[in-house]
Order: C-alpha cells, then structure tokens, then sequence
C-alpha cells in the first residue's frame, strides 16, 4: 500500500463553486484516514480526486513520493467503496468476489485467487456463503462481500465513502470493530468519508476535519476531541453537543469572550451554580439533563439514571479545567 | 387535547396480519413512541389512529369517542409525515395560515393562532421570509407550526425526523421534545431509531411481527426488559447475551460461566428449559485484574467521553463501555466482571426475562 499526500489541491465547479480549497494533507502507508464534515464540506470531492474521478484544478496528488496528478484513474491503482452495495447479482459471491482478480491487468492464477477470496471470505465472516447467489444475501451481508470484493485487491489506497450508512444500526456498530481489526492486520492505508461522528472517532488513526471546502484541523480522535482549534471543530465531535457560552456567565473577563464545555464536565446535585430544568432525557446508560441558566441552555450528561422534573430549580457545577477558550471569531484561545 | 385508546385492535392485509390483538392506552399529553424494526406494525398502528387504514376488527378511542371507523377528516387529529412538507412559493405567515383557510376560519382566529404557533416556535421574526430562504431547522419549525396551529387533538408523527443527518436530528429531538413540554399535546410518535425514542418518550411501546412487547417508561424498557427482543432492540451498543447450557432455579444466586462462578441477582423463577442466556449491558461490566471470564482485545473504540472495549472470549464477543482512561491494546488478555447486579436471565424457551430480585 502506498502513502498519500495531497499538495495545495484546488477544485472548483462550473468554474465558481470552490469545492476544494488548498487542501494538504498526508495519510501515512497503513494509516486509517477519516474526513469528517456536514454535506457538502467537500468530502466526497476530496475521495474523487485521489480516485482521479474528478480533475483537480491546481496541486498535487502523490503516492509514494511520486505524482499521479496526471494518471487515468485506472493507472492509479486505486479502489473505491460506495455507501450502496453494487454486486454482480448474478454472480455467486466467491465469483464476485474472485472478479477483481481475474482482471486481464492482474491475471492471477487460479489458485492464488481461490487463497485470496477465502482469507478475505474467513476475514468478513462469510465464508458460508461463498456459493450463495449475491441476491440471496441479507442487506448487511452484501455490504460485507462489497467490502470484502474490495479488500481481496492491494491497491495503493482504499477510498470509501460512506460504506456502513445504509446499513441499521446493530449492523453498523459490528461492522465498525471489524473493518477497524482487518484494517489493522492488513495495515491498509484507508481513506474514509462520513458524516457519523462515532464512525469517524473510533475508526481513525486521524481524523481531517472539513468546512465549506478547507481543511481545518488534522488530530487523532483524543486530540480532535479534547483540543479542537475552534468551535467549528469542537461542535463536529461529542453527543450532546458541547455547550457553547459567553463566558461572563461564569465571571470571567472580556479577554476571553466565549468558552466551551462538554457536558459530561457538568455535574448535577450540587455546586455554586443554579438553574432550572428544561428537559431530561434517559438515554439508557446516560441521562442527559437541560438547564435553564441566565437565559442560556446548558447541557449535562450524567452517567446512569437521573431522577427529576421539569422546572424543578437544582444546583450544578462544571469542571473549570476542562473550559476551552474561543476568541470572537470562534477560534481557539490557548494559554500562553 | 385527548387519551387515545385501542382495544383488541387488528389488521391483517390478506393473510398477512400487520398488527395482532393490540391493546395500549395512551394518556392524555403523554409522548408515546411505537418503536420497532421495519415491519413491526408500528406505522400501520398508526395509520389505524389517524384513519389511513381502517381495522380489521377492534377499536380505537378518541377521549370518549369510538373513531375506529371514521374518516381521518372526521377525526381530530394532525398528521406530521416528512417535517419539509411546505409550499416553497409561499412564505411562512401564509404556510400557517393555510390549512385554516381551508377549513374556513375567519380572518381574525387565524392571525390568533398563527401568532401564538410562531411565537411558541420561535419564528415570529420571520413570518415573511420566502421558505427557500430559511435554513432546515427554521424549515422544520414552520411544518411543525402548520400542524400545531390547527390545535388538533392529537400530533401523529411518522418518522418525522427520518431523513434528516445525525448531528441535526440530534438538535431537533431537543426542540421537540421541549415543545411538547411547553403545549402538552397528545403524541403518538413513530421510529425505529431507539436513541430517538429513548430521548423524546414518556412511554415506549416496543413491537415486533406485529405484537406489542412491552410498553413501559425508557427506564424500565433499558433496565427491565421483558423479553430479549427488548432487550437487544434498546441501547448502543447492545446488551451482551452469553448462551448458558444449563437450567436457571428458583432461589438460584450465583452462575459458572467458563468455570468461573458470578453471583446473579436471586432467581424468583425456573427456567423452562437448560437452555438460556446471562443478559448485561456494556456499561455493567468493567475489566479487571481479578478472576473474570477471559478473553482478548479485539477492538477499542473511542467515543469522546466513553470507550468500548470488545473482547473475544469462549462464549462469543462481550462489549464493556468504560471510561476514557482505560488503556487496552489490540489482543491484550484481559478479564472481564460485572461492576453491579444488573444482570438479567433470558429463558432460552420462551424469551422472556425471568423474574429475579433485581427484575421485581
């Protein structure tokens, strides 16, 4: 597998809309790449590019140290997962999964494919399967024989977009553990696009986060997650939201207008604050609490039930050391 | 605004029945979500009430009123599919002014209702912004205000925040949930997300082939399901199930699970069969150095305030929920226990959740 680094890359549409802005970045050999926006940040634009699907307007695609600005999408060596599964219906799996091998540029043996297809099937948990029809396979299993068709390849990169939303929910979270350990054993170098923060916090090595075609901040998860540059990035990950909030609220001074804080640093019970509850809602293994406070909403997560009512007056505290500080413009305040 | 109350409600499509023998009272201002996978009978339930699909036999209540056989028309009741349902070329008074126009209300009742909707939304300030100026949320707000300005008896919502992306749906949910707190309508909600209904419910109904499981408060339904359908439908990530080969007694404290014994809460209940399963949720196991059941790391997952650590043990893969400090690698040996007794038996036979110390 190769390293991929973008250098200055520049995309625009019908020559106005700037889908891409300056974008750089590197995604190491066997890293699990994420790119993680709201529709239309320039995601998928990015995934397109590297894929050679969409012309760049200026910059540079690298693999290895060498360009590929210029090479047909073919010549890349790329491959691609889409969110919907697309299968040969009429294929069995092991033949779907055999077919990117018996391309007339690969032209593996026949035993070498058979090895292959039987790993990855082992991998993925359908081997049982392999002489089923694609059709008579359940929605979460093609999924797994689209992946799988993907990962019988070593590409230089595996691009995919998207490729467990349209799957339900159980589905999802088991999928989720296993791409994350194939892609550990294969160590592929993966670059993956969604818009689920969970997706993107626990499968990335590092996560790129992207706003209206820029790249605004490169981290792994922890850092993205605890130390985000601005409130942009601090409201991408975290559920509930973070709370956003002038910082008089709690005293402080006009050189630092606006902090942010996570809801499970606010505690409930006790403490020098007080509001009132607007909302309570038990989550199972947390309760999430909604307190009117000097007419702003402040959100608090608390671990396990949380008894109350509505419009009941408690007390609260927050963990101070965990405040991030913004600027006017949203931007992160670090301390000196 | 109204109780609505089904009886011995069903609905079969040919041979196929959708909906089987249904009984449920939905109070009056209660938020009620039918929850379930898709098939259930959740959504034909709910047409039933709104008078989409008539039953095949049973009755539907409408505060004192039988409505089973009613035209949705006569019925009271406002029907919220899709929240972007608006006419794009008409701006926000005239998006809620119209529904009143049509059933002919008079020109001063109308811009009663319209100010009160807008002001309880929060969209007064744009009442003559064109729709296709407004962001989704304001969108949303306005179709919410078109059905909340004919003061029905009741809200149906099908799955009206379906099609939405996460982080906004999260939002909505919120508003939702304190707009019904501030009008205290009768609500009858369908979704087949359970984060969704855990957050908006005061009661859920979980169905599955057309049968009501269970219909409890989000508490009960996390904690004390009654059946393991419940169960595994409720929570992210699931409740882990581990097969036992052996029949549960009445008294019965503790287990052996891969030679190692854990203490159960006291059985009130014989297990019909030697068949079972040992029911707990990720959040209820920690890991430790003590003696647990066994196992490797096979994935670690980062959620911002939690960890979910999956680990590959002899009786399959269990999730334990952490907190961030936990620090695994990738095939480390680990040993697994539960923190507290929430611990539930699921007979093997019947799949319901036997009756323990901690299930009464």
């Amino acid at each position: 597998m190769a390293k991929v680094e973008l250098k200055n890359l520049n995309k625009t549409y019908n020559k106005k809309i700037e889908a891409l802005q300056d974008i750089n970045l590197t995604i190491e050999d066997g890293q699990f790449f994420v790119l993680l926006g709201p529709s239309g940040a320039g995601k998928t634009t990015t995934l397109r590019c590297i894929g050679g699907l969409e012309k760049i307007d200026s910059g540079s695609i690298l693999f290895n140290d060498e360009p590929v600005t210029e090479d047909q999408p073919a010549s890349r060596d790329v491959c691609f997962v889409f969110q919907q599964y697309s299968l040969y219906p009429h294929y069995s799996v092991y033949e779907n999964l055999a077919f990117p091998l018996r391309s007339p540029m690969r032209k593996l043996p026949e035993e070498q494919i058979k090895n292959k297809v039987e790993n990855i099937a082992a991998m993925l948990k359908i081997s049982n399967k392999l002489n089923n029809k694609a059709t008579q396979l359940s929605g979460g299993e093609m999924q797994r024989v689209a992946i799988g068709r993907a990962l019988v390849r070593e590409p230089n990169i595996y691009l995919m977009d998207e490729p467990l939303s349209s799957l339900d929910a159980k589905l999802r979270e088991t999928l989720r553990v296993e791409l994350k350990n194939i892609q550990t054993n294969l160590k592929a170098t993966i670059l993956y696009v969604t818009h689920d923060q969970a997706e993107a916090t626990t499968l990335a090595d590092k996560i790129g986060v992207l706003k209206e075609g820029k790249i605004v901040q490169i981290g792994a998860p922890e850092e993205i997650y605890e130390n985000p540059d601005s409130i942009y990035v601090s409201q991408r990950l975290g559920s509930p939201k973070i709370n956003i909030l002038p910082s008089s609220l709690f005293g402080m001074t006009d050189s630092i207008p606006t902090i942010g804080i996570r809801p499970e640093n606010i505690s409930i019970g006790s403490g020098q604050y007080s509001g009132k509850i607007i909302s309570i809602e038990n989550l199972g293994s947390e309760t999430v609490v909604a307190i009117s406070f000097q007419e702003h909403e402040i959100l608090a997560s608390i671990q396990g039930n949380y008894k109350s009512s509505i419009n009941e007056t408690i007390n609260f505290d927050i963990n101070v050391q965990k405040f991030l500080n913004f600027d006017e413009k949203g931007n992160r305040i670090y301390e000196r | 605004m109204s109780q609505i109350k089904i009886v011995n409600l069903q609905k079969s499509f040919g041979d196929f029945t959708a909906v089987k023998n249904s009984n449920l009272i939905i109070n009056d201002k209660e938020f009620f979500v039918l929850l379930g996978p898709s098939g259930c009978g959740k959504t034909t339930t709910l047409r039933m009430i709104a008078g989409l699909e008539l039953p095949t036999s049973g009755e539907i209540y409408l505060g004192e009123e039988e409505v089973g056989m009613l035209r949705a028309s006569e019925r009271d009741i406002a029907f919220v599919f899709q929240l972007f349902a608006l006419y794009p070329h008409m701006n926000v008074k005239k998006n809620l002014s119209f529904p009143l126009k049509m059933q002919g209300f008079s020109k001063s009742e109308i811009k009663t209702r319209v100010a009160e909707a807008s002001k309880l939304l929060r969209i007064d300030h744009i009442l003559n912004s064109n729709i296709s100026s407004l962001s989704g949320g304001d969108r949303q707000r306005v179709a919410l205000g078109r059905a909340l300005v004919r003061r029905p008896k009741a809200f149906l919502m099908d799955e009206p925040l379906g099609t939405l992306d996460a982080e906004f749906r999260e939002m909505m949910c919120l508003e939702l949930k304190k707009l019904h707190i501030d009008i205290g309508a009768t609500t009858v909600y369908v979704t087949h997300d359970q984060l969704e209904a855990m957050s908006l419910a005061d009661r859920i109904a979980v169905m599955d082939g057309g049968e009501i499981l269970q219909a409890d408060e989000p508490n009960i339904i996390y904690n004390k399901p009654k059946t393991k359908f419940v169960a595994s439908f409720i929570g992210s990530p699931g409740m882990n199930f581990i097969d036992i080969d052996q029949g549960i007694s009445n008294e019965q404290s503790t287990i052996g699970i891969e030679g190692v014994n854990f203490n159960i809460p006291k059985q009130f209940e014989t297990s019909k069969g030697n068949k079972n399963f040992f029911g707990i949720r990720p959040e209820n196991l920690y890991l430790t150095d003590e003696e647990g059941l066994k196992g490797s790391v096979f994935g670690v997952e980062y959620l911002g305030s939690r960890k979910i650590i999956t680990v590959k043990t002899n009786v399959g893969e269990i999730k334990v929920k952490t907190d961030i400090s936990t620090n695994v690698k990738l095939n480390e040996n680990v040993q697994i226990k539960p923190s507290n007794d929430n611990i539930i038996i699921f007979d093997g036979e019947t799949d319901k959740s036997l009756n323990s110390e901690f299930m009464r």
